[in-house]
């Protein structure tokens, strides 16, 4: 689906230059959900960017299902392919009311009206959204808003999403909304995920985890062969869930405890033998 | 200094079709060099009730009396109550202005009409709290610093007013862990070290356990719940029907006391669990 090759991406101004990538391969297959992580100034962004064309890599070559985001032909095309959704639900609505602003995508399609109609619908109805249908976007939640952000891609009909720290700035229940939204769309519609997070709790829930530091992939697996490198994880400054956290020192002081524990129903299993 | 509120209620909209009731009876105190959590879903009426502590909003009914003065009280000068009591928004980057760094910080200072000196010494020890270097930083544009520094800078300016009460609405939305971390310790050095009254509103139970002595829950623009962490967090069912939840740990705690396990309820902090874990799985074994 999403074939990135030894790709390199570097910031230039005329005042200073630096390197945000370095020598990416990665190769998300249809269907995947993949979670990101690493810390501010990563790269983590950057590499989102470059999945939807928003920024052309220095080095190496992107292919998004077969095309090139170097070839300006192709590049509504790749978007229309793999959509982005950002971190502040603010600044990505652009209607006053929700369906329309549903609309504006495949409205920049020229698709037909009745087309235009059903998409909005279905898009609606996928996010749970339906009865905000003729609602000014101010009045909804965080998490409302980031859900009709999402119903705007799938109005395209992408086979990607690539969703830039979605939930940031969003309360635990917006959060839990949006990453079952996400979720849903990717199993039962089978759209890949690409979800850039700190959240813990979230990145638990992909099939494979991409940790990235100073631009370079270090760390890659399914969530429970990446939370094994707990100190590690720790060192880069980021977050491990407090279970995995627990069992990870329960094992430094010489208990025999499982070192792929990532829930709170698997730590209380793990503890019932040992108690 | 205390702060304490008295059947405040606040309508919003008073009067039209739109009218609403933000905060209802609400009573509060919040004693000298405590640290509060205040913590509620989206909507709850965390934000409407800081706003009024430091005078930006009067209350439709009730009182609320900083340091001894009810400041609800036409007499009371705002400018005296805003000095002693800090506001830090949520996303306080956005209210950076300034050319430089320095300018930015200093702005509240100057207004004060400080010496140069005074200003100087407060800007210093404000981007000293919050670890932005002195040299490196002052002369930078606040637009050119990453969105962890523009944070920095935002609450580096409310502390250059050195407040008694510093109240902050999430002040690490959007951080990442290490940010977070690195900032939350720098408000709890500057409430140990300088015994400053520090109300902090956040939506990560891990961090409220970590960091508060009391804990304040809202919903529905009422007190829902308030007492020490401990027993504010015994309440797990009614937290989350109302959309707030535990620290994933003590949902640990909670499953193994229901599986008849004999662990300490009253543990909150991490290394309590951890210890009380470790003492469990020795006294089976020994």
């Amino acid at each position: 689906m999403i074939d990135i090759k030894k790709v390199g991406y570097t910031y230039e101004t005329t005042e200073y230059k630096s390197k945000a990538l370095d020598m990416i391969d990665l190769n998300i297959k249809k269907g995947e959900f993949v979670a990101v992580i690493g810390h501010n100034g990563s790269g983590k962004s950057t590499l989102a960017k470059l999945i939807n064309g928003i920024l052309l890599p220095t080095h190496g070559t992107i292919l998004v299902a077969g095309l090139d985001t170097k070839d300006s032909e192709l590049i509504w095309e790749i978007r229309k392919t793999a959509g982005m959704v950002f971190q502040n639900p603010d600044n990505q609505i652009v209607a006053t009311v929700v369906e329309e602003d549903v609309a504006f995508g495949p409205e920049n399609l020229g698709l037909p009206q009745e087309t235009i109609r059903e998409r909005v619908d279905e898009s609606l109805k996928q996010v749970g959204m339906t009865e905000y249908m003729k609602k000014p976007p101010h009045l909804l939640s965080g998490g409302q808003k980031q859900r009709v952000a999402i119903a705007g891609i799938l109005a395209m009909k992408p086979e990607c999403i690539v969703l830039d720290e979605p939930t940031a700035m969003l309360d635990p229940v917006g959060r839990n909304e949006v990453m079952e939204t996400i979720e849903r769309l990717n199993k039962e519609e089978g759209i890949t995920i690409v979800h850039i997070t700190h959240f813990m709790e979230e990145v638990i829930r992909a099939d494979r985890v991409i940790v990235i530091e100073e631009g370079r992939i270090i760390i890659q697996g399914t969530p429970k062969e990446v939370f094994k490198e707990v100190d590690k994880l720790q060192d880069m400054g980021l977050d491990v869930p407090q279970v995995t956290l627990m069992a990870h020192c329960l094992r430094k002081e010489g208990i025999n405890i499982s070192d792929d524990i990532l829930t709170v129903k698997e730590m209380v299993e793990e503890l019932c033998q040992l108690l | 200094m205390s702060i304490i509120i008295e059947n405040l209620t606040y309508v919003y909209d008073q009067g039209t079709p739109f009218e609403t009731i933000a905060l209802e009876n609400i009573n509060l105190e919040i004693e000298s060099g405590e640290f509060v959590g205040l913590i509620g879903h989206t909507g709850s009426g965390k934000s409407t009730l800081i706003q009024h502590i430091n005078g930006l909003i009067k209350p439709s009914t009730g009182k609320i009396i900083v340091n001894g003065f009810n400041i609800t009280d036409d007499k009371v000068k705002l400018s005296e109550i805003r000095k002693k009591v800090g506001l830090v928004f949520q996303y306080p980057e956005y209210q950076l202005f300034e050319e430089t760094v320095y300018k930015d910080i200093a702005f509240g200072p100057t207004n004060l009409g400080l010496s140069k000196e005074e200003i100087d010494r407060r800007v210093r020890n404000a981007m000293d709290i919050v670890s932005l270097d002195f040299e490196e930083y002052k002369e930078k544009s606040p637009f050119e610093l990453s969105g962890g520094q523009k944070r920095r800078a935002a609450i580096a300016g409310v502390l250059a007013m050195e407040p008694e009460v510093l109240i902050l609405d999430e002040p690490t939305a959007g951080l990442d862990p290490r940010g977070r971390d690195e900032i939350l310790g720098q408000i709890k050095r500057l409430h140990d070290e300088k015994k400053i009254t520090v109300v902090l509103v956040s939506h990560s139970m891990e961090d409220i356990a970590k960091l508060v002595e009391r804990i304040i829950v809202m919903h529905n623009g009422k007190i829902e719940i308030t007492g020490p962490k401990e027993e504010v967090f015994k309440h797990a069912d009614r937290l989350e029907e109302i959309g707030l939840g535990l620290p994933q740990i003590l949902y640990l705690v909670n499953a193994l006391k229901a599986k008849g396990i004999a662990i300490d309820e009253n543990v909150i902090a991490f290394d309590a669990v951890k210890s009380e874990l470790l003492r469990l799985v020795g006294e089976k074994h020994a």
